[in-house]
């Protein structure tokens, strides 16, 4: 008996195959596949700089002559380019890695800040309930109010007009960070308010109070883990909200600035060329959006569906 | 069981604040309203003995446990335990000590465990919040001793609450409350949840620790069985009051007041003397709007005009003490 127990202790890798979830997962091909492309992405978006031929973001190292060159396999292509060159003569394959790079680091940030907002207010809210419950969760209904769009434009304006020495190539990811994470904390602090609200008239949360301990520790050690469930769902489906806000963010010019493109950046500059013919600059970057978006909600769906324990 | 008081309830209230929102109460012209759970309710329970309260659902039962270990406030009155007032705000640091002394086994043994905690973790939480080991291989060994205690082995420890069944859970509980070495355990319908095979382990248990440890029980139930089974001491509670306090044997065989043989002709009645059972009549009424005089006047048989007008006065009668008009007029 003992001895079966630590050997169950010390070999999680063996539990975590033997698990439920892994089981749901080796099920579903279309999973496993969008989870391969995912983890690729990451890996590509990690090692930019050692896969890529060119760092787009040095300015110095492109040539305007090799601006709109086509893919390699059209008649001008040159095996250089891949998949061809934009206005600046910016390797779209390069440009493409380092921009999933910076979509990817926005999307991660964001979706960290606002999960840490959104899961502390729900708490304090679910926890104490009360006055302090009516004032967060009114602050979040006035929040759902405004688009997101809407608080990057107020934010970029106010910190444009605050602080007009800072440059906008060094503002602009976390002007991106700050709109998206205000505008999607909402979401997990309502569904942690309302786990909390369940879990903390179980009996042994009162135990936990009968001993004394202080609401902030009852609330950390006993309510939070069995609320982290739902979060982990949102915020897998929320980074590719997040990476789609952040594209169309850059898409209307408030985002990255064109200097270190993003994946949205890349496609408003194909945007002025499309009618021209040449079709690969919005179109390459418009599909690497779109696999990465469509990896990530399917993982997501796949997780609420695992972790369902009515689904099962 | 000695003579000495260690639970002392004085004139406890509680209300509960049951109002719409202000803005529905300001546009429908509606005043705020109340719930009395629990009404002037007055007990004193003595070291060592098992004091049961008993009623049905909505009686008030379950908010004078929470009151008692302080999860609750009073609206009203005062908690006395161990010679020292739950509500003193210049006491503290004993209040401190004294909630090492009080715990509580709740009903539902399936949410009374924390669901991602080792039972080993579980059980050391009180030994570790209030101090009583401070080395980790004392702690250790007293979380077997104590899981030994309560008849599960040690190795039990290692394993998720999920792994047990609602009985050994229960135990489980059981090592927890006795984990800080209470004087003063609040049991809460602990074995409402269980299988009737079960429960009678696990009172049988808790009567052995009660033993062994010197234990004194503040014990919950609706179940009149179990009541007869631990309890030296009755209290029956009415929506909020408490009808008759007795001893157990002399509640049984001659109960007085018309609830508690109401409830007492419900119960199923296992020598087959060929009594008929009596169902109990009507419902317990809504506490936010209570009936006047007497609370079980409308179930009452007895009842007459005063019991509609006053609200009676407890008084004793060979021994029970009995808050009823028909039996203090010898109507009964």
């Amino acid at each position: 008996m003992e001895d079966k127990n630590i050997k169950e202790e010390t070999n999680w890798f063996a539990r975590a195959i033997d698990s439920d979830i892994f089981y749901s997962f080796t099920r579903s091909k279309l999973v496993m596949v969008a989870a391969f492309v995912t983890f690729a992405y990451f890996f590509i978006a990690l090692f930019a700089p050692i896969l890529a031929t060119q760092n787009p973001f040095d300015l110095g190292s492109l040539d305007l002559m090799d601006g709109l060159t086509p893919p390699a396999w059209q008649e001008g292509g040159s095996s250089k380019f891949l998949i061809g060159t934009d206005d600046q003569g910016r390797d779209l394959l390069s440009a493409i890695m380092y921009g999933s790079r910076i979509s990817l680091a926005v999307g991660f940030t964001s979706v960290f800040c606002a999960a840490l907002l959104g899961i502390s207010l729900g708490l304090i809210s679910g926890y104490f309930g009360g006055f302090i419950d009516t004032l967060i969760m009114r602050i979040a209904d006035i929040q759902l109010t405004f688009p997101s769009i809407l608080i990057a434009l107020l934010i970029d304006g106010t910190v444009s007009a605050l602080f007009p020495e800072v440059r906008r190539e060094d503002s602009a990811f976390w002007v991106l960070v700050l709109a998206i994470s205000l505008s999607f904390w909402v979401q997990y602090a309502r569904t942690v308010r309302s786990s909390v609200l369940v879990e903390k008239e179980r009996e042994y949360v009162q135990a936990a109070k009968l001993i004394g301990l202080r609401p902030f520790i009852i609330m950390l050690r006993h309510v939070l883990p069995n609320v982290l469930g739902p979060v982990l769902v949102i915020a897998t489906i929320n980074l590719a909200l997040a990476i789609i806000t952040e594209a169309t963010l850059s898409f209307l010019g408030v985002g990255i600035p064109v200097t270190q493109p993003s994946l949205g950046t890349l496609i408003r500059i194909g945007q002025d060329f499309l009618f021209s013919g040449e079709w690969w600059i919005t179109i390459f970057p418009g599909v690497a959006l779109a696999i990465i978006v469509l990896s990530v909600n399917l993982v997501g769906d796949w997780l609420r569906d695992a972790l369902n324990p009515k689904l099962r | 069981m000695s003579d000495t008081i260690l639970v002392k309830v004085e004139n406890l209230d509680r209300l509960f604040d049951v109002s719409k929102p202000l803005l529905n109460r300001i546009i429908e012209h509606e005043k705020r309203q109340f719930l009395r759970a629990v009404d002037n309710l007055s007990i004193e329970i003595k070291q060592g003995e098992t004091f049961a309260l008993v009623g049905e659902s909505g009686s008030g039962k379950s908010t004078v446990a929470k009151m008692v270990v302080g999860l609750l406030e009073p609206t009203k009155g005062r908690i006395e335990i161990d010679n020292l007032d739950l509500s003193d705000k210049n006491k503290v640091k004993e209040l401190r000590q004294m909630r090492s002394e009080i715990q509580m086994i709740f009903q539902d043994p399936f949410a009374s465990l924390n669901p991602r905690w080792r039972v080993e973790k579980i059980v050391s939480e009180p030994i570790i919040a209030f101090n009583l080991e401070s080395e980790n291989e004392a702690i250790i060994k007293r979380t077997g001793e104590l899981l030994s205690l309560v008849g599960l082995a040690p190795s039990d420890g290692r394993k998720f609450p999920h792994e047990f069944s609602g009985g050994q859970r229960q135990r489980i509980c059981i090592a927890r409350a006795l984990a800080s070495n209470p004087k003063f355990i609040v049991c809460d319908e602990p074995t409402s949840a269980l299988d009737v095979s079960v429960q009678a382990q696990i009172l049988n248990l808790m009567r052995d620790l009660q033993d062994k440890f010197g234990l004194t029980f503040l014990f919950i139930s609706h179940d009149l069985s179990v009541v007869r089974h631990m309890a030296n001491r009755i209290g029956v509670m009415y929506l909020g009051r408490l009808v008759e306090v007795a001893d157990t044997k002399s509640l049984f065989k001659n109960p007085r007041h018309p609830y508690t043989r109401m409830l007492l002709d419900a119960i199923p009645d296992l020598e087959m003397s060929g009594k008929e059972r009596k169902p109990i009549e009507g419902e317990i009424p809504n506490p936010i709007n209570p009936p006047t005089g007497c609370t079980f006047h409308p179930r009452c048989p007895l009842a007459n005009e005063r019991c509609k007008r006053e609200i009676p006065a407890s008084f004793n009668i060979d021994g029970n003490e009995v808050t009823c008009h028909a039996v203090e007029e010898g109507r009964s």
